[in-house]
């Protein structure tokens, strides 16, 4: 992990004092709201729903168990808001109504309180801390090296990566020390700090594509020259939301060392012409959309200023790539634990499935990487307690160099874990809750927080995603509906990833009623998914109850259509959408009723 | 930074050679021989367009005259201005001018330091911790 020199410490403390000076000021009615609004969301503060919402920033999606420990101690005694605060929001959310099961059950807005929530951007979420009390969190995060900087507002946001950074077996090169040098650079950078829109950088440094680079504002794929010289491939103009768009490759080679000079001319162009009369239109992907060569024109004019005229300042010299590069050297591990009981014939059968779904190659042959499951019945997918966090933690430091990575699936990820602890991880995990066998499967699905909690949502994910997972409790069902990618999103920001699911769910707002559009075919640009795209929708949108059972029309399209051990996103591709479509609007209550009738 | 108040700037009557530019001109377009001061607005404090004129102005066209921030100017972007290539500021009409120095003195990338190189100063901090 990157270690904090003294400066970064200065510095982190120093920004959470400007921001208990700022939140004092707003207090005392010398800063107004409109003023406030954009110094706290760039330093992770939103006001949701019924509450503010506290987002922290997890660079990389990398975690110490000293961190994960102080996260904990966040939601255990921050994350609580008065009981009438929470019982007024449940009673409001009451009237929203149950989704309603096949089999008679239903699944319910439950809101609760002393968690976090793992988002899709490898970041971590509060939902109930009181603003009053916001910088005494954020003193609590600088004390383990942690913030809310950039973690929203029209800014550079925190950068992703692949949850298996340098530990991959297809890894180029190690993400990590550029996108930490990046996480420098972009930090509090003045000139950067009001862009049209918000600006995500996403790194890859493996063959396969984890990270999702082609759905980022920019996309930087590690790659080697013939000469063998490393660098970046660098994609410009992703981005979800309302107008998907993949990006578009601007360079198919840049020197490593250049990164943050081209990026500089990437973004000053886009600050510059970068449209702003219209927030929906203001994503650096319209301007690229419209401008196309004019745009990868005007940022090399730019970069090759940056380089000849300012003298390349943002180059990253061999001494600071080898400094930070030193940080992320494996782990000296101990000798292989000694529990080592062996499993048992009872144990067999789940255990072989953990292995096969959770439980990932690394580059040491003697190690593994291992998924923790945080997606179950009873919690939101991605959600955490206070004693889950704790008990993460544990786990950490008995079996992965006190490491955790955060995958943008919304899971936990212990990366330096020895081949032969894997028996007593399986079952350390399973008495945690953290051992379904789903990981890639149906269940662990994506899902943002929704209409239970986020301002700008137009129905609830949660409850959607309850329902689901209710239906597919039967770990022998999902084991043969196999790798699926099924993304749920709130509204049309696509936090959740709706456009990059094999099957995508877009909450939309009729009428004030909650309805879901649902898209089949998207691409997260992993292997699995093929090519990075956006799904299509099936049809008009359906009503909460229809959702559970067109998923399921959709999924026993796919069984029947399948051939051999075909995937899911397989099957679409080659039989085409029709049959899926078919299945899917049949499963509305108004065509059954109506087949019913003529029948 | 100067910082001056509203009425300052108003009553700035001086025989220099200002240029007022809008904030989506493009610097290069200019002429800046013989230009005492440049001031660039900022029609709403959030909109960072100026920022990066200033950027231009002051690094790229090595302008060495003022470059006057005007507008929605307000006390938490100051530093932010004065490492884009701002010298003067001049405040919102509504700003405390004793509010605005301690904030801008105190401002992180400021007050401890800096990570990356600016209009200012185009080191990065890792160029400079190494020497």
């Amino acid at each position: 992990m990157y270690h904090y020199t003294e400066f970064d410490r200065q510095f982190v403390q120093a920004r959470a004092d400007q921001y208990r000076d700022q939140l004092t000021r707003w207090q005392a009615g010398q800063l107004p709201e409109d003023e406030f609004r954009p110094l706290r969301l760039q330093n992770g503060w939103y006001v949701q729903r019924y509450a503010p919402m506290l987002r922290v920033a997890v660079p990389y999606g990398e975690l110490s168990s000293a961190q994960v420990r102080v996260l904990a101690t966040i939601a255990r005694d921050y994350d609580q808001p008065d009981a009438a605060l929470i019982e007024g929001a449940q009673a409001t959310q009451d009237k929203l109504g149950p989704v309603l099961l096949k089999n008679g059950g239903s699944a319910h807005t439950k809101l609760s309180s002393g968690y976090a929530h793992f988002t899709t951007r490898q970041n971590l979420q509060y939902n109930w801390i009181p603003l009053s009390k916001s910088a005494d969190v954020m003193d609590l995060l600088a004390s383990v090296d942690m913030h809310g900087i950039q973690t929203s507002g029209n800014c550079i946001r925190n950068i992703t990566s692949d949850e298996r950074a340098g530990i991959a077996v297809d890894e180029i090169a190690d993400p990590r020390p550029f996108g930490e040098i990046m996480r420098q650079w972009s930090t509090l950078h003045p000139e950067f700090a009001f862009l049209p829109r918000k600006f995500k950088i996403a790194i890859s440094g493996a063959k396969e594509d984890r990270a999702a680079i082609g759905w980022h504002d920019v996309g930087l794929q590690i790659v080697k020259n013939d000469a063998g010289e490393l660098g970046f491939k660098v994609l410009v103009g992703g981005g979800m939301g309302r107008t998907p768009i993949i990006g578009s490759v601007i360079r198919e080679f840049l020197p490593w060392m250049q990164i943050m000079n081209y990026l500089e001319a990437v973004v000053r162009v886009y600050n510059r012409y970068g449209r702003r009369d219209n927030i929906y239109k203001a994503r650096i992907k319209i301007l690229v959309k419209a401008e196309g060569q004019k745009y990868f024109d005007a940022v090399e004019a730019e970069f090759k200023q940056i380089i000849e005229h300012d003298g390349a300042p943002h180059t990253i010299t061999q001494a600071e790539y080898d400094r930070v590069a030193a940080c992320f050297v494996a782990p000296t591990l101990g000798s292989a634990p000694t529990d080592v009981t062996p499993i048992t014939t009872e144990e067999e059968a789940a255990y072989s499935r953990w292995l096969q779904q959770n439980v990932a190659a690394h580059q040491n042959p003697a190690l593994r990487a291992v998924t923790l499951s945080f997606k179950r019945l009873g919690q939101a997918p991605g959600d955490a307690t206070a004693d889950q966090l704790n008990i993460a933690a544990d786990l950490a430091d008995r079996f992965s160099a006190g490491e955790v990575r955060v995958s943008h699936e919304q899971n936990l990820l212990l990366p330096w874990v020895h081949a032969e602890a894997l028996p007593a991880l399986w079952r350390a995990a399973t008495q945690a809750g953290f051992a379904k066998a789903n990981i890639h499967l149906l269940t662990d699905m994506i899902a943002c927080p929704g209409g239970d909690f986020c301002a700008l949502a137009n129905a609830r994910s949660l409850p959607i995603a309850e329902a689901i997972t209710e239906r597919y409790q039967d770990l022998d069902e999902l084991h043969d509906i196999g790798e699926i990618d099924l993304h749920i999103s709130g509204c049309i920001n696509s936090c959740g990833h709706h456009h990059s699911g094999h099957i995508g769910v877009l909450g939309v707002d009729k009428d004030g009623k909650e309805w879901y559009s649902v898209s089949l075919g998207g691409s997260d640009g992993t292997v699995l998914s093929g090519p990075s795209q956006a799904g299509k929708a099936v049809g008009p949108s359906f009503s909460a109850a229809e959702v559970p059972d067109v998923i399921e029309a959709i999924l026993n399209t796919y069984r029947q259509q399948r051939e051999g051990r075909e995937t899911f996103i397989a099957t679409l591709r080659r039989v085409g959408a029709e049959p899926f479509k078919a299945a899917a609007n049949g499963a509305r209550f108004s065509a059954a009723r109506k087949d019913t009738a003529e029948a | 930074m100067k910082l001056l108040a509203s009425s300052a700037h108003a009553t700035d009557a001086s025989s220099q050679n200002i240029v007022a530019l809008a904030n989506d001109a493009d610097p290069h377009q200019i002429t800046l021989e013989g230009v005492d001061r440049i001031d660039l607005n900022f029609p709403k404090f959030t909109d960072g367009r100026a920022f990066s004129q200033a950027f231009l102005l002051r690094r790229r066209l090595g302008f060495k005259g003022e470059i006057r921030a005007t507008g929605d100017v307000l006390v938490d972007q100051l530093a932010q201005m004065e490492r884009s290539g701002f010298d003067v500021a001049v405040l919102r009409a509504d700003q405390n001018l004793e509010v605005a120095q301690r904030v801008l003195a105190t401002y992180p990338g400021h007050s401890v330091g800096k990570y990356q190189g600016d209009a200012v100063d185009i080191a990065p901090h890792f160029v400079t911790a190494a020497i």
